[in-house]
């Protein structure tokens, strides 16, 4: 319990918001996947979940402060949520409707919100990275004290944009926060099947120390433990001291992504990897039993800081939003097929 | 008022002169700014003028980023091959941004690289490889042939919204050339009709501008009169000059140091006979590099390249004063 402790400098109101964005994005994800039964059809291509990673996700982001922004990967539903982003227009993009955050031109994996700071995603894995890390040069140049969250996966770590990234971020003492949330597959494979660090039995936040800057591993299923590192990250990155690697542990609740199938096969989630190709049920339950979002709820009533009546009370009113932006994804207008030329060129 | 520079001298002093008009515009890369006397670095300061390690998908990548967040940066990548390692950056990120987002954010940035160093470099420091880059949605593509061009075509380079990569050529480096003084524009996606001719329109491309330049003036002392046009970017084509041109002439001849397969002539050619094969009076004819890669050996490479002969022999061809080749 020591991030407990540590996380005192959380006032209640704070704490609240916390699990309130954990729920938002856990319900959004829940009917993005609803949705392959509710509207089949709908959603096109490949949708990647949040869920599982919501309090790694919330307690990073709560570290931030207006002027920060975020880059993430293609597996992005989460951090626009948390920064305010309509609900509507983000499931509208998913829908492919006009009225989407992006006009139907980006879809589940390319949101962009830059008014809340969120300039964008790489649906290619590991090509994220430098784009945060130019914007952390351009916040460096800028000197108004902005810092750069980049989020990316595991996988993206054997990428030679992570290397050449952390190397040019550490040398230039740029204001940027890694922070690799470890799911511990990339798509069907694990992590000890293809990572030298993991296959020895050691934390991925080791690659730091290639790159000469801290390297830190927390469990990302607490938001408090999660905020309390990233505060540290943020702050060093934010006064000049430069990079920080996070590693943050979380378990993807639900499948890589949805089925992938030609049209006329009708798409779905299918179950987690572990179970599905590993044949490892237990560790699938077992990341259950750990849920990140019943289990902050537990401890903020455990707490005082909640009760059960006013945690079902956010419950509803978050279940509400996402009603109301499944029912506006589904009733927007499609685009007209014309505007696909537009937008090629600025 | 204009004064003479070299080639290279004249992209060096767009991107000065872009550097002094805004406070945006970033110059980065490898093998730059090395010493404090660094005339961009004591100009510019640290902030903005960077060396980089030889990192190109960092390079570029922070480039986007950059972009992203309100800055206009300039890649120095030295030979065009070196933008291949980074391949994703330049052909689906920098371009796809602005239209994923539906048009909410904008990517601004130069990719300099120079290319077709044939002059025994070999095979991996040689290619024209700037057909890769034409028809990517998103990219636009410079192509200077003279040092007047190079400084115009940078500094609009610099200030368009989109990415651009500007592909300067290595055999040019050191052609000195009149350049307008102070700020200069050329607007993309206008060619240049380098020399007006009624009998055949030549479309050549950097350094073979020269080459037909030559040619069309051994044709003219043997009374056949070559319109030279230089499309000077490929994306934007001006192909509406091409099409007016060869409505003229009735005649093209296209010549590009690029592999026949991967040249923009073979799209010049394709635009032509779909939207003016009307104005054809003689099939098109395509003078570019054979489809190999370039040999070291002085002999093979210069096998390998178009050069004034050949484009000779290839406008005699549609003009009907020599046989036709299997190929050229």
């Amino acid at each position: 319990m020591s991030s407990e402790a540590n996380a005192a400098g959380l006032d209640r109101d704070r704490l609240i918001w916390i699990y309130t964005q954990m729920l938002r994005i856990r319900e959004f994800e829940e009917r993005v996947k609803g949705t392959f039964e509710e509207h089949p059809g709908a959603i096109r291509g490949h949708t990647h979940l949040a869920d599982g990673a919501e309090a790694s996700i919330v307690g990073s982001l709560a570290a931030l402060r207006d002027g920060d922004q975020v880059l993430a990967t293609y597996r992005c539903h989460g951090y626009p949520l948390a920064l305010g982003t309509d609900s509507k227009a983000m499931m509208a993009e998913i829908y492919g409707k006009s009225t989407g955050l992006c006009g139907g031109f980006g879809g589940s994996m390319h949101l962009v919100d830059v008014e809340r700071g969120f300039l964008g995603t790489s649906g290619i894995v590991g090509q994220g990275i430098p784009h945060a890390t130019g914007a952390a040069y351009a916040a460096q140049i800028r000197g108004k004290g902005q810092v750069v969250l980049s989020f990316f996966g595991d996988g993206a770590s054997k990428q030679g944009a992570f290397a050449e990234s952390l190397n040019i971020a550490s040398l230039w003492k740029l204001p940027v926060v890694y922070v690799m949330e470890n799911n511990n597959y990339n798509v069907v494979t694990r992590s000890d099947q293809e990572d030298a660090n993991a296959a020895a039995g050691e934390p991925l936040a080791v690659k730091a120390k290639a790159y000469s800057m801290p390297g830190v591993t927390v469990d990302g299923g607490d938001p408090l433990a999660v905020y309390d590192v990233m505060r540290d990250a943020v702050e060093r990155a934010r006064s000049g001291g430069g990079p920080t690697l996070v590693e943050s542990k979380v378990y993807r609740l639900s499948a890589h992504g949805n089925i992938i199938a030609p049209p006329g096969v009708p798409l779905h989630y299918p179950e987690h990897e572990a179970i599905t190709v590993f044949g490892n049920r237990e560790e699938y339950e077992a990341a259950l039993r750990g849920d990140p979002v019943p289990r902050f709820r537990a401890r903020l009533i455990e707490d005082g800081t909640l009760d059960a009546a006013q945690a079902d009370a956010i419950a509803e009113q978050v279940h509400t939003e996402m009603q109301a932006a499944v029912e506006f994804a589904w009733e927007s207008p499609l685009p007209d097929p014309s505007e696909a030329v537009n937008h090629v060129y600025a | 008022m204009s004064h003479e520079l070299p080639y290279i001298a004249a992209i060096g002093e767009a991107i000065q002169l872009e550097m002094e008009r805004d406070p945006t515009v970033l110059y980065f890369g490898q093998n730059i700014a090395t010493t404090d006397d660094d005339p961009f670095l004591t100009a510019f300061g640290p902030d903005r003028v960077r060396v980089t390690p030889i990192s190109e998908t960092a390079e570029i990548g922070m480039a986007v980023g950059a972009a992203l967040a309100g800055y206009r940066p300039v890649v120095e990548l030295y030979m065009a091959e070196f933008m291949l390692v980074a391949m994703d950056q330049v052909v689906n990120e920098a371009n796809r941004f602005h239209y994923m987002s539906g048009g909410k954010v904008r990517v601004p940035l130069v990719l300099k690289a120079g290319y077709g160093f044939t002059a025994g470099w070999a095979g991996q420091h040689t290619g024209s490889i700037y057909g890769m880059f034409v028809g990517v949605p998103g990219l636009k593509v410079a192509l200077p042939a003279t040092a007047a061009d190079a400084k115009g075509l940078m500094a609009t380079a610099i200030r368009d919204d989109n990415p651009v990569c500007f592909f300067h050529h290595y055999l040019l480096t050191l052609e000195h050339g009149e350049v307008p003084d102070g700020e200069y524009l050329v607007p993309f996606g206008v060619a240049d009709i380098r020399r007006p001719g009624k009998d055949v329109t030549i479309v050549a491309t950097g350094w073979c501008v020269d080459r037909a330049l030559n040619a069309a003036e051994r044709l003219s002392a043997e009374g056949i009169e070559a319109e030279v046009i230089d499309p000077r970017t490929l994306a934007p084509l001006d192909t509406r000059t091409i099409l007016e041109s060869v409505g003229r002439t009735g005649r093209l001849v296209l010549v590009d140091q690029s592999t026949r397969h991967g040249s923009v002539s073979a799209v010049i050619a394709a635009e032509v006979a779909d939207e003016g094969f009307g104005l054809l009076r003689a099939p098109i004819k395509q003078v570019t590099a054979l489809d190999a890669t370039i040999p070291y050996s002085e002999p093979m490479e210069a096998y390998i390249l178009p050069d004034e002969d050949k484009i000779v022999t290839a406008v005699k061809q549609v003009v009907g004063q020599a046989p036709v080749a299997a190929k050229t």
